[in-house]
């Protein structure tokens, strides 16, 4: 793969090139290797099978041990009590709000930015802006979680408003990273005419650039959601308040207070990791691309 | 694909047309304003508590209220703590481990996966799926098949060892963070390998077949050196990120049983309750200048392959 090819294919081209590697005769695919493929992918779905079928059992047949038994009778009691244990329409809500904060924050700050250090190069501030950004991909959390607890607690922060500032801080350098070298792919020419005829930075911006720029969006909103819909750490430590957790943080009560309702923890552990599923399934291309240009850049 | 990258620099690219600078000789005013957003949240939410951090890592605050400037006390004294010292010998343990078996792992699915096989495509999705499940989650319910359905198993093996619960085991809880940490992290490993792997051009392949080789002197002569970038790549990225372990950690053993599983993240968040807010401070100053090298490493072993 060469550089322009990792610089400008749309992310869904990027797995799907096929060649001839380790198939000994000829173009027939090995079964051999689908097979042992297919039998080390248990280990991706033997926890989220136990997840599944402990959801949707009795309390009564939960506890029976026999973890991977197929519910009988089909239960959906599991899933009531969790929703009303959590409070998971509030648990989901915020959730919801902290992501979206996130994705479109750090998409639009990114871009912004990414813009304007791509398109000014040449000019010193901007270039160092741009390393500037780049140094958190080397600042873990917990080198900053002390003082950022305290810092969002004096300034009125300690919620998912802030929670959502900081994910987005910390998703801002490597987002940055790829909407640089994105841009640094495109075209001028197309600028330069806009500009021609008379069009502003930000309609050139609005109009040309972030159009051309969807498919890297796509990719840092992808991971923009996965970071902050999955997160534990930030929420935990940030939020205050704990009737204001985010759906990964409420699932602690299940470690504690409810302890023995198998079946309802394990449908409230299905809630929560769904909407992520749901969202891969759908956006699979993007997220593989993501992980390789992310690295390889 | 290095070669390219390094024309594409940005240093050149701007500077090879010189119309375009001699037209715009002053950068507009909106792409200032396009920049001010980022730099400012970030300073306020990065950098002001990264500075004050430090700072206060070298008094003996204990989070609120009057704190006096105590020097290097701190850091003389993080030394000698046999806890901190406990955490940071598991953490690295746990990350050198893991890293190991990440990338061997993936490795092997990355060529597996490039093979020619059936339901290619599906079979990749599968095996990146893990990548997107919450960590404390999946954690927790790793957890109840460690004290249930493991333990069940190693009766109806005969393993003595498993037939109690790894994460009670104070020497084998361990065992448990690499697994589900693993299975996490795979993914990403394994993604970047596929990309190493389909960059090998395929005469490559071909001119080793017709002499003769076999498909495991191809892997070893061919594929292993080939990728060896993405293996160093891989190694850095995947050994920082496991140093922050937390999350499963939580998940799993919350740091049990007593401290044998402490994690560096641990222990600093300890100075939010443990009254040595300074201290932890300084523990986590000690973890930013790890951090920091790890971070030059990385940058250093991927330089010719950087867009900048």
């Amino acid at each position: 793969m060469t550089a322009q090819t990792l610089l400008t294919t749309t992310p869904g081209q990027v797995p799907v090139r096929r060649r001839r590697r380790f198939g000994a005769s000829g173009d027939r695919p090995s079964w051999g290797a689908t097979i042992t493929l297919v039998v080390c992918s248990l280990a991706v779905f033997v926890p989220l099978y136990a997840t599944l079928t402990m959801a949707f059992k009795t309390t009564a047949q939960s506890v029976d041990g026999r973890v991977f038994s197929l519910p009988s009778p089909l239960s959906v009691d599991g899933f009531v009590q969790a929703w009303n244990l959590t409070n998971f329409p509030r648990g989901f809500a915020i959730s919801v709000f902290v992501t979206a904060v996130t994705v479109v924050g750090t998409v639009m700050l990114a871009a912004f930015a990414a813009y304007a250090i791509a398109r000014n190069w040449d000019r010193r501030l901007f270039r160092w802006s741009f390393f500037y950004l780049l140094a958190a991909m080397f600042l873990p959390f917990p080198v900053l979680a002390l003082s950022q607890v305290k810092l969002t607690g004096m300034v009125g922060l300690a919620n998912p408003v802030g929670v959502a500032i900081l994910h987005v801080m910390f998703q801002l350098s490597f987002s940055v990273l790829l909407f640089t070298a994105f841009i640094r792919g495109l075209p001028e020419e197309l600028e330069e005419s806009a500009r021609l005829d008379g069009a502003t930075t930000w309609m050139v911006f609005r109009h040309v650039v972030f159009p051309m720029m969807a498919p890297m969006s796509a990719t840092v909103a992808i991971f923009a959601f996965l970071a902050s819909w999955n997160d534990f750490m930030m929420p935990s430590l940030i939020t205050a308040n704990s009737t204001l957790q985010t759906l990964p943080v409420l699932q602690n009560i299940f470690q504690t207070q409810f302890s023995s309702n198998y079946n309802v923890a394990f449908a409230s552990y299905l809630m929560a990791m769904a909407p992520a599923i749901i969202v891969y399934l759908f956006t699979q291309r993007w997220v593989m691309a993501g992980v390789t240009q992310g690295a390889i850049k | 694909m290095a070669t390219a990258a390094v024309t594409r620099a940005p240093g050149r690219d701007v500077a090879a047309p010189a119309l375009v600078r001699m037209r715009r000789p002053r950068a507009s005013l909106t792409f200032y304003l396009f920049l001010l957003p980022s730099l400012l949240l970030f300073t306020l939410a990065i950098t002001l508590p990264a500075i004050m951090g430090i700072t206060l890592s070298f008094t003996n605050s204990v989070g609120f209220g009057e704190f006096e400037f105590t020097g290097l006390t701190n850091y003389v004294a993080l030394f000698s703590d046999p806890a901190i010292r406990a955490s940071y010998a598991f953490t690295i343990g746990f990350a050198l481990v893991t890293v190991v078996l990440v990338n061997v792992v993936a490795f092997l699915l990355a060529v597996g996966l490039t093979a020619k096989i059936r339901a290619k495509i599906a079979l990749r999705a599968v095996f990146v799926l893990p990548m997107v499940i919450s960590g404390i989650v999946i954690a927790y319910v790793f957890n109840f098949l460690f004290s249930n359905s493991l333990p069940q198993l190693g009766q109806a093996v005969g393993i003595t060892a498993l037939e109690t619960s790894l994460l009670a085991n104070p020497n084998l809880a361990w065992v448990t963070i690499v697994i589900v940490t693993a299975w996490q992290a795979i993914p990403s490993a394994l993604l970047i390998y596929i990309a190493g792997i389909l960059s090998i051009p395929g005469e490559v392949y071909e001119a080793a077949s017709m002499d003769g080789a076999t498909a495991a002197r191809r892997l070893f002569s061919i594929t292993l050196p080939l990728v060896a970038g993405y293996v160093v790549i891989n190694m850095v990225i995947g050994f920082k990120n496991y140093l922050n372990a937390y999350d499963i950690i939580v998940g799993l053993t919350n740091g049990g049983p007593g401290t044998a599983t402490r994690s560096i993240a641990m222990t600093i968040f300890s100075g939010f309750t443990g009254g040595d807010y300074a201290y932890q401070m300084a523990n986590a100053t000690i973890f930013f200048l790890i951090a920091v090298v790890l971070a030059v490493l990385q940058l250093r072993l991927t330089r010719g392959r950087n867009a900048f």
